[in-house]
């Protein structure tokens, strides 16, 4: 499955933050790369939605949907928003 | 930062399917009737969400093809081994119900106060995103100039193709066939390269403002080369469909 | 409630005598589905090892190493917790009691580590009696890339989640401790027949 970007998670992000994200500023907390959530590395379709740094490819947050409630892990990013 | 669970289903909402229209032999346009849609943005996507009588969902993220203030549409190509487009390309028909999230996006995006020159770069699908901005360009009367390059397999594999030989003033379409061209055909016949990007998009020197959207290889392919040419990164936008342009 | 999608029907291949084994909430695919967390590696074969072990105390092969031990051709059933199976899917590799027999092993449990970062634990004991391998082909072929090669763990009575790609190494330990999806709710042993896909099933 090839990657997508962070347009794809949108929705995810619309409903677990209820608001529109996909133009929010990101910092990873690995390597200090800056860019929207749109320009991030997203594979979709496994277990969880895995979402990348496009810079240094470290994890920056991992979605799961477990029945019907939505996790999001964001460890991996320094700031979001 | 920690996580956080809620529960889903905040922003689904059922629409119903007014219409379907073909496009090309495997490309649908589904014109919806949404009860609370709060208006959209040119550029901007919906999640759909669909479920089989064992419970069993699944969910894929489509485009919207018109422009702010148009009815709402998704434009749809069938993927032979796909779980969800054959379904919405074949089955689906006016009167159905259709559950749905959106408008989605944020950053790809365009208004005509984003000014320009736009230069628009589609690979096959694609093309959706981008035909809503050029569709909302036009109803505004916006006078932003406007590169189109389109790249498709074949003529018949050109979505939209009646509208776009009709291309509004200050719209330039440039279209490459890929893989067949018609006799006489005396456009590109390959894929967007470096060489082909030289000769169609706008100087980087001015301000342009480029959208690529098509499969992750076509964005990254051109996205790069468009970087590589000068152009600054932030005013690249792409939107990546993965390998196939979703299924 | 969602509507039920008129006409939508998931993809679903029922071949005469299959029911029983198909566990439950699954589909049958004649499709091989690639799913990944992360980018396909591509390790060059002279710098892939396996190991196994724990701490200073590993056993570990290189790429030739590896191959010139016994191997075994097998046909086992595959299930994914995204619910899709594909039966009788046809690999070849190295038993995983093989490797523990020229190991010594010492511990209950093992965690699976991967190139690219992914772990997933399981307990030895699933890991032996013939029900796992380390295998390098699939039908016949050397595994691609994208299905986990150079090598990939394979224990098909769990969920295919823990049939770790790209495995390099089996760490033994005492404790069992989550792996990369068991860390965010899935479950720590993944059964399908008891359907057990979450923490909690």
């Amino acid at each position: 499955m090839e990657a997508v970007d962070g347009n794809a998670i949108g929705g995810l992000l619309l409903e677990v933050f209820g608001t529109e994200m996909t133009d929010a500023p990101t910092i990873c907390a690995s390597c200090g790369d800056a860019r929207q959530v749109a320009e991030l590395v997203v594979y979709l379709r496994g277990p969880g939605t895995v979402v990348r740094c496009r810079s240094c490819g470290n994890v920056l947050m991992v979605f799961v949907t477990i029945h019907d409630r939505t996790c999001v892990d964001l460890m991996g990013l320094a700031s979001l928003g | 930062m920690a996580g956080t669970a809620l529960r889903g289903r905040l922003t689904w909402q059922v629409a119903k399917v007014s219409a379907v229209t073909a496009e090309t032999a495997s490309v649908r346009t589904i014109t919806l009737e949404v009860p609370d849609w709060p208006g959209h943005r040119a550029g901007q996507h919906l999640d759909i969400r669909l479920t089989d009588e064992d419970g069993y969902v699944a969910e894929r993220s489509y485009s919207i093809a018109s422009a702010p203030g148009e009815p709402v549409a998704i434009t749809v190509e069938r993927l032979d081994d796909g779980e969800v487009s054959p379904y919405l390309t074949a089955e689906l028909r006016a009167g159905d119900d259709l559950e749905l999230r959106g408008p989605i996006g944020g950053y790809f995006v365009w208004e005509p106060g984003d000014g320009g020159p736009l230069l628009l770069l589609a690979g096959g699908s694609g093309i959706v995103p981008l035909r809503s901005i050029l569709r909302h360009r036009e109803r505004t009367g916006s006078t932003v100039p406007v590169r189109l390059l389109y790249s498709s397999r074949t003529l018949d594999d050109v979505i939209y193709r009646a509208e776009f030989d009709m291309a509004a003033s200050g719209v330039e379409v440039v279209h490459t066939l890929t893989r067949h061209q018609p006799p006489g055909w005396a456009g590109y016949a390959r894929r967007v390269d470096a060489a082909l990007l030289a000769e169609v998009a706008w100087p980087a020197a001015g301000t342009p403002l480029a959208y690529v959207c098509g499969p992750t290889n076509f964005v990254e392919a051109v996205s790069q080369a468009l970087v590589q040419g000068g152009y600054p990164p932030q005013r690249v936008k792409t939107e990546r469909f993965g390998a196939t342009g979703g299924t | 409630m969602s509507p039920i999608s008129r006409g939508f029907r998931r993809r679903r291949q029922d071949p005469a005598g299959s029911a029983d084994r198909v566990p439950p909430g699954q589909y049958l695919t004649k499709d091989f589905p690639v799913l990944s967390a992360g980018p396909t590696p591509h390790t060059a074969l002279d710098r892939w090892s396996f190991s196994i072990g724990r701490g200073g105390q590993q056993k570990t092969w290189s790429w030739a190493e590896f191959r010139a031990l016994p191997s075994q051709d097998v046909t086992v059933d595959i299930h994914c917790v995204t619910r899709w199976s594909k039966l009788d899917t046809a690999w070849q590799g190295v038993s995983v009691d093989t490797l523990l027999d020229l190991a010594g092993h010492d511990g209950q449990f093992a965690m699976a580590h991967c190139d690219g970062g992914y772990t997933t634990n399981l307990p030895v004991a699933d890991l032996t009696g013939g029900k796992a391998w380390v295998a390098y082909a699939y039908d016949g072929q050397p595994l691609a890339p994208e299905h986990g090669g150079p090598a990939r763990l394979l224990v098909p009575h769990l969920y295919f989640w823990k049939s770790a790609k790209w495995v390099r190494s089996l760490e033994l330990r005492d404790t069992n401790e989550p792996g990369f999806w068991e860390n965010y709710g899935y479950h720590i042993y993944g059964d399908p027949w008891r359907e057990q896909r979450y923490a909690g099933d």
